[in-house]
């Protein structure tokens, strides 16, 4: 009886979940975004429900940034339309959206005090001084800031810094934050830190956040999902474990994970209904591998994906688990230890891998070992469109 | 540690003939100057010491004490004319640089280092004998008359126009470098702030700006001081004694009255009240910059 309620009040929850991130926040609708003859964006669509926390991940330069501020209204777009709760705010003035925004470099006022680095924007609009003492204070609570708020942003640290910019986006009583890049300044230590914070603090307030960045670390630990970009096109969007164990295409594929994917070069054989992937005189069988849909074609070029942490080490005969795990025969070519794992160099084929095995077993050059290849968690790529098979 | 060494022997080489020149031209002339003002030297230098008796003979002239008089009207209103103007033209220019693409930005450059040129083009304009008044006669308009520079109480406000008019170029070429320096996400959240663009200009960046402000009112501090070519150019001081500066009174004493004694004197005084005022204030700002407190 319990039981069945306490499965009540969860699936009411996952209802309400659900029914709330059916709600969109932010939907951008075929944006176009150009610098004089340089297409940034091209036609974007993107919608982002309420409450999510979306993060924008790809290398420097791919329009992130240009995202971000289009959704901001920092900057005019050329075509296209950006939609807020609900409302048409394409020719919204930024503070107008409902919106606060994070800047990589802090973006403090630097001659202000703490205090009126948070409530200035507030004062302008003409709020009463008491409710902007209340306002700051409160975020000055949350962000655990209480006593720095008379000081100014240059007796601050980075990490304290960048808590005073949360704070000034937070006074706003906003339904989307908006970061660009918050974390990029601050040393590894502060980062992890403070990532942790911005989670908490998602997971206090539930309100919509867009989050720009180039660390995949970053991106797999903050998002509900990510989108990846490269020259101005999302090339996948979808929850992080689905980004890191399927990615839609090489690119995706090779800009997750540290250490990266390896990348096999090798043909498809096709005979029947059997598939199998050579790697020189090496035959792959591909049974365990879970299509993702794409055309196999008998000797197509292709590329398997394994990530180092999907190859383990184990003896040649070890059970049978129905053709899931590859095994062959390898030698241990170089061995790099990172503390918690390390990273062993071997050779599949002619092609050079990485394995990340645990710190705990030793291994020494040129031992013997066998490598098997995890066929169910690995990635099948058309060599040629870099796409998903 | 030995390459550093050999680097800072190669440094300290490289600026002894600086040194040199320092020492010699600067400090040297600084000290004869100072030396002979307390010596009773006319036309020629000589050594015959006579203690403080130039400087109470200085204070003591009517000239001297009007020079003084008309460098202080003059220093105050151009001073604050040149920064109230040159920030604004320098925030008209980096506002239209923010709402362009970069590219225009190296077309509006030269146009705002063209302000300095204007100013010297004024000058010109200002002097009766070939400025506005001589075209106006030269067009049959003998009447015209722009008598700003040859009226006594309004001769010295003439100056100070042209020489806002001159300086404001000068300091807004700076004050546009200070702006352009303030980083763009500044501006971006005070736009998502809410916060006008006169506002942020305000109360934002002029703060941010007090590095650039010191170093304009340095330097103009210094042009006011040496004030002679604008003043020689527009009225020779005239008229009468209605826009004499000290600069004037030193070299009218130098070279016309043949009284190095006075003249000395009165440089060491000038000497004395830029180093009194102006050093302690410029280091004191550069000491706090460098701590990066504040
Ligand atoms: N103001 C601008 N003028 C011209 N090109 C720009 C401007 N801002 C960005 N770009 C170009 O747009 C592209 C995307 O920039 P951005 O969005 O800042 O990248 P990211 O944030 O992903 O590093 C880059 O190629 C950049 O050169
Ligand atoms: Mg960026």
């Amino acid at each position: 009886m319990s039981k069945i309620a306490t499965d009540l009040g969860r699936d009411a929850i996952i209802a309400h979940r659900e029914a709330a991130s059916g709600q969109i926040s932010v939907s951008v609708r075929d944006l176009v975004i150009r610098y004089g003859a340089q297409t940034v964006l091209d036609r974007m669509s993107l919608d982002i429900g309420r409450g999510e926390f979306l993060v924008l991940l790809g290398p420097s330069g791919c329009g992130k940034s240009t995202l971000l501020n289009a959704i901001a209204g920092l900057l005019d777009i050329t075509d296209g339309e950006i939609w807020i709760s609900g409302k048409n705010v394409t020719w919204d003035e930024p503070k107008d959206r409902g919106i606060g925004m994070v800047f990589q470099s802090y973006a403090l006022y630097p001659r202000m005090s703490v205090e009126d680095n948070m409530g200035f924007g507030l004062k302008i609009s003409g709020l009463p001084k008491a409710e902007v003492k209340a306002r700051v204070a409160k975020a000055a609570q949350v962000l655990q800031i209480e006593a720095l708020l008379k000081r100014k942003p240059a007796e601050l640290s980075g990490g304290q810094r960048q808590r005073v910019a949360i704070g000034r986006a937070l006074v706003r009583n906003v339904d989307v934050f908006l970061f660009d890049e918050p974390l990029s300044n601050l040393d590894a230590k502060l980062r992890a830190e403070l990532r942790v914070e911005i989670k908490r603090l998602h997971q206090d307030l539930g309100n919509t956040m867009i989050y720009v960045t180039h660390d995949q670390i970053e991106a797999m630990t903050l998002a509900d999902r990510i989108a990846i970009m490269k020259g101005g096109i999302i090339q996948q969007l979808a929850p992080p474990h689905e980004v890191y164990n399927k990615p839609c295409n090489l690119f995706v594929a090779g800009f997750i994970g540290s250490p990266g994917m390896n990348f096999l070069k090798g043909r498809l054989a096709i005979a029947g209904d059997t598939v199998a992937f050579d790697i020189g005189d090496l035959r792959i069988p591909l049974h365990a591998y879970e299509r993702s849909g794409g055309p196999l074609v008998d000797g197509a070029e292709a590329v398997l994906g394994v990530r180092p942490e999907h190859i383990s080490l184990g003896d040649a005969a070890s059970g049978d688990d129905g053709g899931r795990r590859f095994r062959t025969p390898g030698r241990v070519e170089m061995v790099e230890p990172t503390g918690a794992d390390t990273m062993l160099w071997s050779k599949l084929g002619a092609q050079s891998v990485t394995i990340r095995v645990s710190a705990d077993v030793a291994y020494h050059l040129g031992d013997t070992i066998t490598l098997a290849l995890d066929l169910n968690r690995a990635s099948l790529f058309d060599a040629k469109s870099g796409e998903r098979l | 540690m030995a390459r550093r060494q050999k680097r800072s022997w190669g440094a300290t080489l490289t600026i002894v003939p600086f040194w040199v020149l320092v020492l010699g031209a600067y400090v040297g002339t600084m000290v004869w100057t100072v030396l002979i003002s307390l010596t009773s030297s006319k036309m020629l230098p000589n050594t015959q010491f006579v203690g403080l008796a130039q400087y109470t003979r200085l204070f003591a002239t009517e000239r001297w004490n009007i020079a003084v008089h008309n460098i202080a009207i003059f220093g105050v209103l151009m001073m604050i004319l040149c920064l109230v103007i040159g920030f604004l033209l320098a925030a008209m220019v980096d506002s239209k640089i923010r709402a362009e693409d970069t590219v225009r930005t190296i077309i509006l450059y030269p146009q705002a280092i063209s302000f300095i040129v204007t100013g010297l083009v004024w000058q010109w304009m200002m002097n009766p004998t070939v400025g506005i008044e001589k075209a106006m006669h030269d067009f049959g308009w003998m009447g015209f008359s722009f008598d700003w520079l040859v009226t006594p109480d309004k001769a010295i406000y003439a100056l100070v126009l042209a020489g806002v008019w001159q300086g404001s170029g000068l300091i807004m070429a700076l004050m546009l470098a200070g702006l352009r320096g303030i980083d763009q996400e500044i501006w971006k959240a005070a736009r998502v702030d809410g916060i006008p663009t006169w506002r942020v200009y305000v109360s934002i960046a002029l703060p941010m700006m007090r590095p650039t402000i010191v170093t304009a009112v340095v330097l103009m501090s210094l042009s006011v001081i040496k004030a002679y070519d604008l003043v020689v150019a527009l009225t020779s001081g005239g008229p009468g004694l209605s826009t004499d500066v000290p600069a004037k009174f030193i070299m009218d004493f130098f070279f016309n009255r043949s009284n190095i004694g006075l003249a000395t004197a009165a440089c060491t005084v000038m000497l004395i009240f830029v180093l009194v005022v102006f050093t302690p204030w410029f280091y004191f700002e550069y000491f706090r910059e460098k701590n990066g407190s504040r």
